[in-house]
């Protein structure tokens, strides 16, 4: 394992993003675990600041970790940059199996569960039909790993009760997720094929550093109704 | 745990199991490799991998580690010699993004225009260009991405070495044009030199046949 001096772990951080992105989010949750200040930067949509575009000039997108001057895009290789850096309360554990095993799920939570959800969110008919059940075949998966690691003493897939890489990364779901339902207007939730799932949700919302983190339901569902409308109206105009 | 048994299901012409088998030569880690049949998967793949029955899978002692390049940064943390990912976070950051950046806009691209026909092909083979503009920034300057010695970005990427003229050949397309690219063209030849980059790669007239096939099939 790389080791990182003390003065590496000096200097500015910042944080550029959106206040409705869930990968920006992830980055937060990383930071707050441990403790970590940060000055953040929320951006415009419709007006990228430069610092935004020469920060991350490949994909021009939030979150962006800036620390000591250096720029760092993508939440999952901003989230294990952060667990290097600084050591406090680690995020993945020491142990490589350990860690192969959380960034599998990372990989397969992003692959059949975050991206199919997006994909769903932006689209209609047949296509977003066809991402919903993807989804739901996601769903099944993240719930047959909740059922066989979870119990009353381990709430949280970082073992014991504390959060971990696997936790942050599915985080958004229990937030998002409803929105998106709501907002795309399907439904992949269900408490009653899925409760080993919805306990996680609801101990994850109730973490004390995670809580004051989510943002309104309300708010979220019209922003992105805002969001859906714009581009499915681009897609039909084309 | 470094001392147990290791074992590797591969199939011959996957790149994503080629990023484990030089991970290990590279390591000089003894291992025993097993070849499965992609469209006849074995009860044994199809136990080790459930979620995605693919090849590349690990077996060390009773572990099972499955996608490339978790498998390649395991092998790193447990055989820590010769390391592949750079000492410094700010720099295992960049080639982790950077390894991503490939496999989405250039692997997937490059892939989608072998299968691909016609403007779907041309448009496809443009945005596995630009991704190369930007590769190209990245690697100039330097022999390897890895500095003077062979590193987790070289092995994530290696494929283009080989892989990519393959694809070309096959699906009729340019990607990789040396007088645009100097420092890719550069970077792959220093690869496909090197003892244990070129000593392990599979056969290219059965590569050439396999992918005509699958392209066609597709």
């Amino acid at each position: 394992m790389a080791s990182s001096s003390v003065a590496d772990q000096e200097g500015q951080v910042m944080l550029l993003g959106f206040w409705f992105s869930p990968f920006v989010k992830r980055v937060e949750w990383a930071l707050k675990f441990k403790g970590i200040e940060y000055d953040y930067v929320e951006e415009d949509l419709t007006n990228k600041s430069t610092l935004l575009l020469t920060s991350n000039p490949i994909h021009k997108k939030v979150p962006v970790l800036i620390h000591n001057g250096n720029p760092i895009a993508e939440s999952l290789v901003i989230i294990e940059y952060i667990d290097e850096t600084w050591k406090q309360n680690p995020i993945l554990s020491q142990d490589p199996y350990e860690r192969a095993m959380a960034r599998f799920w990372a990989n397969f939570i992003e692959q059949k569960v975050t991206e199919p959800a997006r994909e769903a969110l932006f689209s209609k008919g047949e296509q977003q039909e066809k991402k919903v059940k993807e989804l739901k075949e996601g769903m099944e998966v993240v719930e047959g790993e909740a059922k066989a690691k979870l119990n009353d003493k381990t709430l949280f897939f970082g073992g014991g009760n504390g959060v971990g890489y696997v936790d942050i990364v599915l985080g958004w779901t229990c937030n998002w997720m409803e929105t998106i339902e709501e907002v795309g207007g399907f439904k992949v939730l269900d408490p009653e094929s899925q409760p080993q799932f919805h306990k996680w949700m609801a101990n994850f919302r109730e973490v004390p550093f995670i809580k004051p983190t989510l943002e309104p339901k309300e708010k979220l569902v019209e922003f992105f109704r805002m969001i859906r409308q714009d581009r499915l109206g681009l897609v039909a105009n084309k | 745990m470094a001392a147990q048994k290791v074992k590797l299901l591969g199939f011959w012409v996957s790149p994503f199991a080629y990023r484990v088998i030089w991970a290990l030569k590279l390591k000089g880690i003894d291992y025993e490799y097993i070849e499965e049949g992609i469209f006849n998967k074995s009860p044994l793949l199809l136990q080790l991998n459930p979620i995605h029955k693919k090849v590349p899978v690990l077996i060390h002692g009773d572990r099972v580690i499955c996608e490339s390049y978790v498998i390649v940064q395991y092998i790193d943390e447990t055989w820590p010699h010769c390391p592949l990912l750079p000492q410094h976070p700010y720099e295992r950051a960049m080639a982790r993004f950077w390894a991503d950046f490939a496999e989405t806009k250039l692997l997937d691209t490059a892939w989608l225009g072998l299968c691909a026909r016609g403007a779907e092909r041309e448009k496809a083979a443009k945005l596995a260009m630009e991704a190369v503009e930007k590769i190209e920034e990245v690697v100039k300057g330097k022999k390897l991405f890895g500095g003077e010695s062979i590193g987790y970005l070289d092995i994530c990427l290696g494929w283009i070495s080989y892989w990519l003229p393959v694809w070309e050949e096959v699906g009729s397309m340019q990607i990789i044009d040396p007088i645009k690219f100097p420092a890719t063209s550069s970077w792959m030849n220093t690869l496909l030199h090197h003892p244990v980059i070129g000593d392990n790669l599979p056969a290219r007239d059965a590569m050439i046949e396999y992918f005509q096939k699958r392209s066609k099939d597709i």
